[in-house]
């Protein structure tokens, strides 16, 4: 993701801009278009941020999850025994880390970069410095991702706690969390740069977000759903993520799952792509 | 001398509002340029587009050899911004603020903490480093904002109303500071709307009316170009006063109202043309009101 030094870098005449006593590139390495040091940089900031905050952001992200798993678990559990062949408490938590990612990623991406671009000028301020949008945005949604990737696997560590017996590729869970967290970290940040006023967060949060989480496959197989649901769960990246969770605790990984960490490396790459082209237009008139 | 900034017949307008209109402006390298214009005169937006934060319609942008906004994330390397609204992270302390900037501003690992240090004793909290933003007052919130954009050592500083709305006090202090940052040859770019920090700062002054440069010099220039060397403020009745400003513009003079006085621009030499007055040097101030048709607030 790099382009070709500039013509005025590399016709290399004397302008003024180039005193080599302080200029801190030597000459040749131009600052590339997307770099690793503005990345660290806007990311620095929300560690700082979350250092401050970390147990209110822990909370928030697996609490509400857990008492979905608890209620659901332990209360459907009484009713349903196996599904799948699984234990109803297993497959619920399983399943649950899809909506812990959504909930740490989208909805902090969506009201934090509101408020970060709106009221606080935050992206003013980082965008004066040479950091470009396509670094603030990738920074931004790598960092909720990695975040809610951890955050998100929690119900798994739940359902252990439970008595579900992993296999050795459970060890996957926190990347599947931290990839579908980047498409939904990106979405929130998308969805922020197009709505009007923050306001407008509610239609979203119960028009898209309640749905693609009700149609994941989370609390109930889809299999019994009509095929036009069972078709439109396909084009659900939280399924893709409940499935290949799933899959990896229980030791069932298969040739389909290669196919859904495409679509959802996919749904990540197309999210990533408008957020930053819509929080371009939003930030640079 | 070479040029540390060139905007050429700058363009941009927002729908029908021409917040910029063709301008030109130059900063001579290690000079300070005082960009004075009345509210809603372009200065901001001039400002944003130099960071490539808005974009032009037209014209040509050249800081520190860098085509903007091709290149502007080259310039900005090398820039520091102090925007008109403060953006400074509230929640977090005045050491983060600054240790994340140095960081974005490409301040080398090593060089790093020492940077901080500094930029905390030129905004005079190196014993407040730990405060909250969000509980500093406003002019420890200014300094600081001036000390973030100074972290990389810029050689141009883009300062956008560096002093509004802080007290005399303060403003001395800002004064003093962007006074030594052009004695260590940074150049800077300034827009204000006060004449006096324009007069105290600025080697240059473009006055800027409806998003056009209406003129620009040294200051003194500017005076004696369009404000002579002496004013004679005349003062009067209320109704007399129309009649004495018919007068003198009739003899040629420009005039200025200023409440209870007509203001002869270029009196000196006028003798009994004009009525008796008080009489004082033009000042930069007579000049502005001239060009912008703006009375000073
Ligand atoms: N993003 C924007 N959208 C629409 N209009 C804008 C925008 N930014 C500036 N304008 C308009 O452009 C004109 C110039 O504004 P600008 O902020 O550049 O003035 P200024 O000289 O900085 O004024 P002040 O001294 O009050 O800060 C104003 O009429 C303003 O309303
Ligand atoms: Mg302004």
């Amino acid at each position: 993701m790099t382009v070709a030094p500039s013509e005025a870098a590399s016709r290399g005449d004397e302008s003024p801009g180039r005193d080599p006593a302080r200029d801190p590139s030597p000459e040749g390495e131009r600052l590339r278009r997307i770099e690793w040091d503005a990345i660290t940089g806007v990311m620095m900031r929300e560690i700082i941020n979350f250092r401050a905050a970390w147990k209110q952001n822990a909370f928030a992200s697996t609490v509400q999850p857990v008492v979905y798993l608890l209620a659901f678990g332990l209360g459907f559990g009484q009713l349903v025994d196996k599904v799948d062949g699984h234990d109803y408490i297993d497959y619920v938590s399983t399943g649950t880390v899809a909506t812990a990612v959504l909930f740490a990623t989208a909805f902090s991406a969506m009201f934090g970069s509101f408020v970060k671009r709106e009221f606080q000028r935050t992206y003013d301020a980082i965008l004066s410095t040479p950091v470009d949008v396509e670094e603030l945005v990738t920074a931004e949604v790598l960092w909720l991702a990695v975040r809610g990737g951890l955050f998100g696997s929690f119900p798994v560590v739940v359902g252990i706690c439970f008595g579900l017996d992993p296999a050795w590729t459970t060890v996957f869970v926190p990347l599947v969390a931290m990839l579908t967290g980047f498409g939904f970290a990106a979405s929130g940040t998308l969805i922020s740069a197009v709505v009007r006023s923050i306001d407008d967060f509610s239609y979203v949060t119960s028009a898209l977000f309640t749905p693609l989480f009700l149609v994941a496959g989370t609390f109930f197989p889809l299999t019994g759903l009509p095929l036009s649901l069972r078709i439109a769960a396909e084009l659900n990246p939280l399924h893709h993520c409940v499935e290949l969770v799933r899959d990896c605790t229980f030791g069932d990984l298969d040739p389909t799952d290669l196919a859904r960490v495409g679509a959802l490396l996919l749904f990540a790459a197309l999210m990533w792509w408008g957020a930053v082209n819509r929080t371009r237009k939003r930030l640079i008139a | 001398m070479p040029s540390a900034l060139t905007v050429t017949n700058l363009r941009k307008s927002f729908g029908a509002v021409h917040a910029v209109a063709g301008l030109d402006l130059e900063v001579p390298q290690g000079t300070c340029v005082g960009l004075l214009g009345p509210n809603g005169a372009g200065k901001s937006t001039t400002m944003r587009m130099l960071t490539g934060q808005t974009r032009a319609d037209a014209g040509t942008i050249t800081a520190l050899g860098w085509q903007l906004p091709r290149e502007s994330k080259q310039a900005r390397a090398q820039m520091g911004v102090v925007p008109q609204l403060d953006n400074l992270d509230v929640t977090l302390s005045a050491r983060d603020n600054l240790r994340i900037f140095a960081r974005l501003y490409r301040v080398p690992a090593g060089e790093r903490d020492a940077a901080v240090a500094r930029g905390l004793e030129i905004a005079r909290l190196s014993d407040r480093g730990e405060a909250l933003v969000g509980a500093l007052s406003g002019g420890m919130r200014r300094r600081l904002l001036i000390a973030r954009a100074l972290l990389h050592g810029p050689r141009l500083l883009l300062l956008d109303e560096p002093t509004v709305g802080l007290d005399p006090q303060v403003r001395q202090e800002l004064w003093a500071m962007i006074s030594g940052l052009r004695t260590e040859g940074t150049s800077i770019l300034m827009t204000t709307h006060y004449i006096e920090e324009a007069e105290r700062l600025a080697d240059s002054v473009t006055i800027v009316a409806a998003g056009t440069a209406v003129d620009a010099g040294p200051p003194a220039e500017l005076v004696a170009r369009h404000a002579g060397v002496e004013v004679r403020e005349i003062y009067g009745p209320p109704a007399r006063l129309g009649e004495i400003e018919a007068q003198a513009q009739a003899a040629g003079f420009a005039t200025r109202r200023t409440g209870t006085s007509i203001a002869v621009l270029g009196a000196e030499g006028a003798g009994d043309r004009l009525p008796a007055g008080e009489v004082r040097a033009a000042r930069l101030e007579d000049v502005f009101v001239k060009l912008t048709g703006e009375e000073v607030v």
